[in-house]
């Protein structure tokens, strides 16, 4: 652009980085400030760790004393995969309120005017509040023995790898909902309306099975369902437990006749939180 | 003024419409580099629009607008990169420190990290908040989140700041602070300055202002040109004989003045520099010199038919919080 002539004074020169470059930093840098704001903010991490604790040793311990000795499984061990997804479901959805919050006080404009794509910045909202939520979730990965769940590594990290797909699925599905969203108090509405039903649906804290046809259907419908069972699946791989019992309590998921893989599962995981992506992308970008 | 070679901002026929509204109808002016060039009108006149479209947040209906060099429709991210933009509603994170704020906006502008720590350095220096750069933005008052902003729309050098109502919603010991800063930012930067106001006092402070009304430019000038156009200065001499200083101002000046009791009143195109030479040459005993000058209202007056206040007064809705962030919410 030669018609302009040179400014009077040296300037910075424009930034000579590839494109992909400035995007990856952006990414990088709201993901940062993410983390800031979280590290920040020690009543958080504390009240949102409170209600997982709560459900596990409050709830657990008094359901697990109703019912009959269940061949030596511990009652909080069906729960902790549950438990864990509860956490990541909570966090995730929970960080997707951060830009409700930017957008009421202003500074979601100061990201939207800036000289990189909209995508960066939602992804990286996306890998900030992912991440959030996975530290959340390995809190409560820490307390495994305290639940009888043993600290084998291959079962520790394969827990941690499916926590990280469910946090960015969700943390993503969280965005889409929050893009529209112009308050704060309507996002609130809305959480209420979508977490409880996609967690009780889930069979975080009872095994579905026992549910009536027509509440089945919805518990296939619900994402967190995809979640939770491969978490529980290789939880009850390293507890001791009947096989009669594993049927009861850990039996997957099943579409008619056919048990849905764990990789299917993820699968459907993953591709919940891709199509959720796109789409909060598309609905930021277009606010121009 | 500005001619094509030298202008930073160039607008040629711009409209915008909203539906059936036509907010900004078919403007066209330049802005050259280093000038701080004022955009005056009533809320609603079209000058959020205009600024939100040069800014790339809001697309033309028609017409074209090249900032820095740049298409704002085909280069956004280019017209991007060479901006600074203050709004009128802050869009700081409160919750991080001023540093922070302004380390975050770095990197998302590409500030190459070898440069970063002494521009924070020279930006924080500048709007005099170095000694609270690691302080949370949330126990800031007002006049200095403002500032925080001016030093954060600067952090990248931009080619042109864009200030929308700098100082609306502040108090006047803030303001001129403000205003402080911002002088010491041209001296320093010789950065061009877009600003929006309503207030008078603020286009004064101009190097060329434009006055905008029902989307139309209706004047473009240096403050001082603008109000020549309006009319002339006035001169009152309160003068011992007013016979024989009328007598003096017609055969000295040719001015025909008119007489008010003791007073003797007469219009001249610079009083300021008429004023001392008239004291030095005129024989009449002169007990007094009262000189008004046309204001920036008068020339408003004069262009729109009423005072910025009626017209404020008149504009439905007017809501002064965000109107960039409302036109650009609202993108209908």
């Amino acid at each position: 652009m030669s018609a302009t002539a040179a400014p009077p004074v040296a300037r910075a020169a424009p930034p000579a980085r590839g494109a992909l470059a400035d995007e990856l930093v952006a990414i990088g840098v709201v993901w940062h400030r993410e983390l800031l704001r979280f590290g920040r903010n020690r009543l958080r991490m504390v009240t949102s760790l409170v209600q997982p604790l709560l459900f596990l040793f409050v709830l657990g311990s008094g359901l697990s004393s109703m019912l009959p000795s269940s061949g030596g499984v511990d009652f909080r061990t069906f729960m902790f995969p549950g438990i864990i997804a509860m956490s990541v479901l909570f966090t995730s959805l929970f960080s997707a309120l951060s830009i409700v919050w930017d957008r009421e006080f202003g500074f979601l404009r100061e990201m939207l005017v800036a000289p990189v794509h909209r995508g960066a910045i939602v992804l990286g909202k996306c890998a900030g509040g992912a991440t959030i939520a996975t530290i959340q979730g390995s809190v409560i990965l820490l307390l495994a023995g305290a639940v009888h769940v043993p600290y084998a590594p291959e079962l520790l990290l394969a827990l941690l790898g499916f926590m990280v797909v469910t946090a960015v699925a969700l943390t993503a599905l969280g965005l889409l909902l929050a893009s529209r969203m112009q308050q704060i108090e309507s996002f609130m509405a809305v959480m209420n309306f979508v977490t409880l039903p996609m967690f009780f649906l889930a069979g975080a804290i009872f095994p579905p099975r026992g549910l009536p046809e027509w509440l089945s259907v919805l518990t296939k419908l619900d994402p967190l369902t995809y979640a939770v069972d491969p978490m529980r699946r290789e939880v009850f791989a390293h507890v001791e437990a009947s096989p009669a019992l594993e049927r009861t309590l850990s039996a997957g998921v099943r579409w008619g006749s056919w048990t849905v893989p764990i990789g299917v599962e993820l699968a459907i995981v993953a591709a919940v939180g891709a199509l959720s992506l796109v789409l909060a992308i598309k609905a930021f970008a277009r606010a121009e | 003024m500005a001619t094509p070679a030298d202008a930073v901002v160039e607008v040629r026929d711009l409209v915008k419409r909203f539906g059936p509204l036509e907010a900004v109808r078919g403007i066209s002016f330049d802005v050259a580099h280093g000038e701080a060039f004022g955009f005056i009108g009533p809320n609603g006149a079209g000058k959020s629009t205009t600024i939100s479209i040069l800014c790339t947040l809001l697309r033309p209906t028609s017409g074209t607008a090249r900032v820095a060099g740049f298409d704002v429709v085909r280069d956004p991210l280019a017209v991007r990169r060479r901006i600074g933009l203050v709004f009128q509603d802050p869009t700081l994170d409160e919750y991080l420190t001023a540093e922070e704020n302004l380390r975050f906006h770095a990197r998302l502008y590409g500030v190459p990290r070898r440069q970063l720590a002494r521009r924070l350095d020279e930006v924080l220096d500048m709007v005099e908040l170095g000694d609270r750069r690691h302080h949370l933005v949330r126990t800031f008052s007002g006049g200095m989140k403002r500032r925080l902003e001016i030093a954060r729309g600067l952090m990248h050098s931009p080619q042109v700041l864009f200030l929308d109502e700098p100082t609306i919603g502040l108090d006047p010991q803030t303001r001129s602070h403000i205003w402080s800063s911002i002088d010491e930012l041209r001296a320093r930067e010789q950065v061009t300055m877009f600003l929006t106001t309503h207030s008078m006092e603020e286009a004064e402070r101009c190097d060329r202002v434009a006055i905008i009304d029902h989307g139309e430019l209706v004047a473009t000038g240096t403050p001082e040109a603008l109000k020549e156009t309006v009319g002339q200065d006035r001169i009152e001499l309160h003068v011992d004989d007013p016979r024989e200083a009328l007598a003096e101002l017609r055969a000295r000046y040719g001015i025909a003045a008119s007489r008010h009791d003791g007073e003797v009143a007469f219009q001249v195109a610079r009083a300021d520099e008429f004023a001392p030479r008239l004291l030095a040459e005129l024989r009449t005993p002169t007990r007094a010199i009262h000189i008004a000058r046309p204001t920036l209202d008068d020339v408003f007056m004069a262009y729109t038919g009423r005072t910025i206040r009626d017209a404020e007064a008149s504009s439905a809705e007017r809501r002064h919080s965000g109107t960039i962030a409302r036109a650009w919410r609202g993108r209908r």
